[in-house]
């Protein structure tokens, strides 16, 4: 490895968000939080306006929300933006298997569950 | 020349050594502990899906039920207090805001911004898990034990298991405040902090994803 390589990673490492960004990121995580609980309580309360319009989608609402929140404290908070890819890759591919494991055991369960034996 | 450009970077010479990616052994070493312990609540929120609605008997997380109360069968309310819970999310996504100024002070050698924010974050963490131990014990008070029924005990798995890595991560971090008010924390040592700092940001997120699955999904 030569010297270009070995410093052009570390300044990455370095170069992260100011205070300001950061201020900014966690208005936004707090906002989407305040989506989430009023999309909940829309979908709870028949009689809260738009319940017919939220009630078949909120499920969907929160997984997009929370994916947003993740991936904003992961960028930013977590510094993957700035820092070495190989950090991400040793986030992200665990998060996919891990995702991955999630959905199969839901699916797996659910058709054993259904399945005629 | 690659030592001498990896040492310059990453602080003084003599915690500097050379590595084949040119990055810090410990900082790769904490992002694969971290992918490690995505797989760990993995599991645990795959079994609380696949059991969810599945309980024989109350309490549940959301409707009234029939549950064993005092050895008899009554009907019980659901269990969970929404606007307690999330104003105890709201706590933990700030803790995360406030453990990046900490780290912002430490890389700039702004030892005030950095002890004054670590401390609210260490202050967070606490509230957080004093508002898991309130919710534990109420649950436990409304006939919702460990072994009452399936959700219960996948809960219990899950959010303790939470709780006990926020736990842990006020234990890091209070052992790095503490170094930081001996002065222990120079810039140079931030990637300590920084360590510290992934692990509490890790916590954080596995919230974001708990509290929609298993508070807010019907």
């Amino acid at each position: 490895m030569d010297a270009h390589s070995v410093s052009h990673g570390d300044a990455a490492d370095h170069a992260h968000p100011t205070p300001w960004l950061y201020g900014k990121i966690a208005i936004i995580l707090f906002a989407l939080t305040a989506l989430e609980v009023i999309s909940y309580e829309l979908a709870r309360r028949p009689t809260a306006p738009m319940h017919g319009l939220i009630e078949p989608v909120v499920v969907p609402i929160l997984l997009v929300l929370s994916a947003i929140k993740f991936a904003l404290v992961a960028m930013f908070y977590m510094h993957l933006k700035q820092d070495h890819k190989l950090f991400t890759n040793l986030f992200v591919w665990p998060l996919i298997i891990a995702g991955a494991a999630i959905i199969a055991l839901i699916i797996l369960f659910n058709y054993w569950l259904h399945a005629s034996y | 020349m690659a030592q001498a450009a990896i040492a310059h970077a990453d602080g003084p010479i003599d915690e500097a050594h050379w590595t084949s990616t040119g990055l810090n052994s410990r900082k790769i070493a904490i992002w694969a502990f971290i992918g490690s312990e995505c797989m760990f609540f993995a599991s645990l929120i795959s079994t609380y899906l696949v059991y969810k609605g599945k309980s024989l008997v109350g309490p549940l997380p959301h409707e009234e039920s029939q549950c064993m109360l005092h050895g008899k069968m009554q009907a019980c309310e659901g269990m969970f207090e929404i606007p307690l819970v999330t104003f105890g999310t709201a706590v933990l996504l700030f803790s995360s805001f406030f453990v990046v100024l900490a780290l912002y002070g430490a890389q700039n050698g702004n030892r005030k911004m950095l002890i004054g924010w670590l401390s609210a974050t260490v202050l967070c963490g606490l509230f957080f898990v004093g508002m898991q131990v309130y919710e534990f014990y109420h649950f436990y008070h409304k006939g919702m034990g460990y072994s009452t029924n399936l959700f219960s005990s996948t809960f219990f798995t899950l959010t303790g298991f939470h709780g006990t890595h926020v736990t842990l991560g006020i234990i890091w971090l209070g052992t790095m405040l503490h170094q930081a008010i001996k002065g222990k924390v120079p810039p140079e040592k931030a990637l300590n902090l920084e360590m510290a700092a992934l692990y509490w940001h890790f916590v954080d997120v596995v919230w974001i994803v708990i509290f929609p699955v298993v508070y807010l999904m019907r």
